[in-house]
């Protein structure tokens, strides 16, 4: 279990997580017992720490070296940026986006979560649940991670005693559980002593649950399908032209959601143009269904005008166009935010020029309290925004389908990455209230 | 060729549905290539013939079958070429009609634009002939083999990383990247380096390689050698300044990890003559890709980021 795969020709699943937490609550140590214990650091890496921190008149080995990777980090001794790390046990390859825990970096929070199935969320089991801890939620349940994970950490430090997990673990299942967050895994752990992080705790018998590494490596990383809408954005259009293809007309696209199949009656968006999906071919060889997360290129019945940009949807499933979109949005830029501000909104493969109407609140991620008409968004700030496309664009709401309800917004001047967004309510409410006013463009 | 693997969950509920690391990867990777093919005008592809921009074809040439792909290929050569590679490369390009173009640091020698190091390391020289080319042919997508479990700087970068006109990388002002949607504006005269292997680790590829069934140069699999031991790494012997005084020429067995220029790339010692050979040999390996190969790596701290900055690769 924590060894490098040991059959290097299996094929395994991937899972993506991303961890949240300061450095006072264990994080770089947990990531490094995590890596080390599956024996994912080699030699030469950990002699370079060594040689680092001993070089900085430290003792030990300072496992947060491995991952902070720029000059600046190193010199300031914080982690700026999201770091990736890669490891592998014969389960599972993990894709873990590690990300500071610093007030100022709520947006390395969410590009962390963005791509992440699950979150780690740390606790320092003498403090409990604090400020930083419920932020760390809230940005867990905005970004709509399927799988969250309570890790109380310094368990030795509180003797190991259940009751100081189990109020924890309940307070914060509680905080989740408001939000909309659909579940939460609470694991007590000692990432210094190694308890529970890769092996199972001799110290905490009445702990009965997987280890932190066995829910890693068993937690599902696919939906019920069934389920999904199916949502297929065209990146580019294949034409050969040549002897052997004259006529071959191939939309190629990586499948946001659901599954499309031969035969099926489809609608191109925002166009509203139908036809069917007369073959799938997934990366050159023929196929009867495809599904998320494949690349494939889908061929028509029908010589219909479809080009880049273009979402083809299940005529049975459409999604409503619209040119007033709603959302929730965490700007990343340093530049602020206006109401006014005109921008490029790139939605699936579509970018179109777009007007930020109206900012109605910004949401402060302590107590989750609204500040109604901030006027502007700064870095790392949370809100509610309105905008108005130049064109409908064909968007789901984010609690739906996490590629085709988010969009980043660009600035049009120098190309960057002003606000990621998020279609429709900010948290799922923890039973669904249906409100027979709502005009029904985020369902 | 899809393995769906059967995915247990907590409850046991089996899912038809969940994909293979592997098709994971190439998923991503396929779409990040679909990306700039529709949204810049010039794209190339960096190809050294090394394994991973030998990943990257063969990705670009599943992503656009049945046409053939809407990119160029572009080689940095340093003139310290192994003569396995560089055949290889003409190979390719011929079998799969593709346009080839050369960027040369020994013309920049010859012609006196870049002085030749005492090291004799050519690695470093590559920067200005590679942004050169860029800006003389207008690219301005520019797809590179880099992968971030390869080097600490490298797990910092982009998807798609924007390069100013000196192709200089300033990793303080990257973009942020959320879900897929990447962002690829840019300036004229800038550019942007795209990393489609970003998320494959050294294993991932070998395995992607062994799936594929896809050919190498045969310097990556163990042969007899002359080599000479320089800064504890095994280099080859040749006219590009190996072996000097006091260093000895012995013939081992050898195979090497990745393929770059002679003067800095290192053999490993290995026995390894077959892909499930060589997978073998890496699962069990106790040192990183560059840590076992790379001379130039083991500089600084800071020595990739440094080069990166210049806007190397």
């Amino acid at each position: 279990m924590s060894t490098i795969t040991a059959e290097p020709l299996s094929e395994t699943t991937l899972l993506r997580f991303a961890t949240a937490g300061s450095v006072d609550d264990g994080k770089s140590t947990l990531v490094g017992r995590l890596l080390h214990d599956s024996k994912s650091i080699l030699t030469d890496q950990l002699e370079a720490v060594e040689r680092a921190s001993a070089g900085r008149g430290q003792d030990a080995p300072d496992l947060a070296l491995l991952t902070d990777g720029l000059r600046a980090e190193r010199e300031q001794g914080i982690t700026i940026d999201v770091a990736y790390r890669y490891f592998a046990t014969p389960r599972r390859r993990f894709i873990l986006a590690d990300t500071p825990g610093h007030v100022q970096y709520t947006r390395n929070m969410v590009t962390g979560a963005s791509t992440a199935e699950l979150t780690v969320i740390l606790v320092d089991a003498r403090n409990g649940v604090v400020e930083q801890t419920r932020r760390h939620a809230a940005i867990a349940a905005l970004l709509r991670v399927p799988h969250v994970v309570l890790a109380v950490n310094k368990m030795d430090l509180v003797e190991y005693r259940e009751t100081v997990f189990a109020a924890i673990a309940e307070e914060f299942t509680a905080y989740a559980s408001e939000l909309g967050v659909p579940e939460v895994t609470a694991i007590p752990i000692s990432a210094l002593a190694g308890d529970n992080v890769v092996d199972p705790s001799a110290n905490m018998d009445w702990y009965g649950g997987p280890t932190f590494l066995e829910h890693l490596e068993t937690v599902p990383v696919s939906h019920d399908l069934a389920h999904c809408h199916a949502r297929l954005p065209v990146q580019y259009v294949i034409r050969p032209q040549t002897a052997a293809h004259p006529d071959y007309r191939g939309y190629a696209g990586q499948i946001a959601a659901g599954t499309f199949r031969v035969g099926e009656p489809v609608t191109v968006l925002p166009s509203g143009r139908t036809s069917t999906i007369a073959g799938i071919d997934l990366l050159g060889e023929p196929v009867d269904a495809a599904w998320t997360t494949q690349s494939v290129t889908v061929l028509l019945a029908d010589d219909i005008d479809v080009s880049r940009g273009d979402l083809i949807v299940p005529t049975k499933d459409a999604p409503a166009t619209t040119q007033d979109v709603e959302a929730t949005v965490c700007h990343v830029a340093d530049q602020p935010l206006t109401v006014g501000h005109r921008v490029l909104i790139k939605h699936g493969t579509r970018t179109v020029k777009a007007i930020v109407k109206d900012i109605p609140s910004r949401l402060t991620l302590d107590d989750l309290s609204l500040h109604p008409h901030p006027g502007q968004l700064a870095a790392n700030d949370i809100g509610r925004v309105k905008i108005r496309t130049a064109e409908p664009l064909p968007v789901d709401s984010y609690a739906d389908s996490r590629r085709t309800g988010s969009f980043i917004l660009i600035d049009p001047s120098d190309g960057t990455t002003l606000t990621a967004g998020m279609v429709g309510e900010s948290f799922a409410a923890p039973e669904p209230v249906k409100d027979p006013s709502d005009d029904g463009w985020d369902f | 060729m899809t393995t769906i693997v059967a995915q247990t969950g907590e409850e046991g509920t089996v899912s038809p549905y969940a994909l293979s690391h592997l098709d994971s990867l190439e998923s991503e990777a396929v779409h990040i290539f679909r990306e700039v093919a529709g949204e810049f005008e010039r794209p190339v592809i960096l190809f050294s013939g090394g394994k991973d921009s030998i990943v990257m074809l063969h990705l670009a040439l599943k992503a656009f079958s049945p046409a053939v792909i809407p990119f160029s290929l572009l080689h940095v050569d340093t003139g310290h070429n192994f003569p396995e590679v560089l055949e290889y490369r003409d190979r390719v390009v011929a079998e799969h009609g593709l346009r080839l173009h050369v960027a040369s640091v020994q013309d920049y020698i010859d012609r006196g634009a870049l002085k030749e190091r005492p090291d004799g390391t050519r690695n470093p020289l590559q920067t200005l002939p590679l942004t050169e080319k860029i800006q003389s042919e207008k690219f301005d997508a520019v797809f590179g083999g880099g992968r971030r479990d390869e080097e600490k700087a490298r797990a910092k970068e982009r998807v798609f990383s924007l390069r100013d006109e000196f192709s200089q990388w300033d990793p303080r002002r990257q973009r942020p990247e959320l879900w897929n949607l990447y962002n690829g504006r840019h300036a004229p005269g800038e550019h942007v380096r795209v990393f489609p292997l970003s998320n494959w680790t050294e294993l991932d590829v070998w395995q992607y390689i062994a799936r594929e069934g896809i050919e190498l140069p045969e310097i990556y699999f163990a042969h007899e050698r002359d080599v000479f031991q320089r800064g504890g790494m095994w280099l080859t012997a040749g006219e590009w300044g190996g072996p000097k005084d006091g260093e000895t020429v012995e013939k081992r067995l050898v195979r090497y990890r990745t393929v770059g220029d002679m003067s800095c790339t290192g053999a490993v010692d290995s026995d390894a003559v077959t892909l499930d050979d060589v997978i073998a040999e890496i699962a069990a390996s106790r040192l990183t890709e560059r840590g076992a190969t790379r001379a130039d790596d083991k500089l600084s701290e800071a020595a990739m980021e440094d080069r990166k900055r210049e806007g190397y690769f």
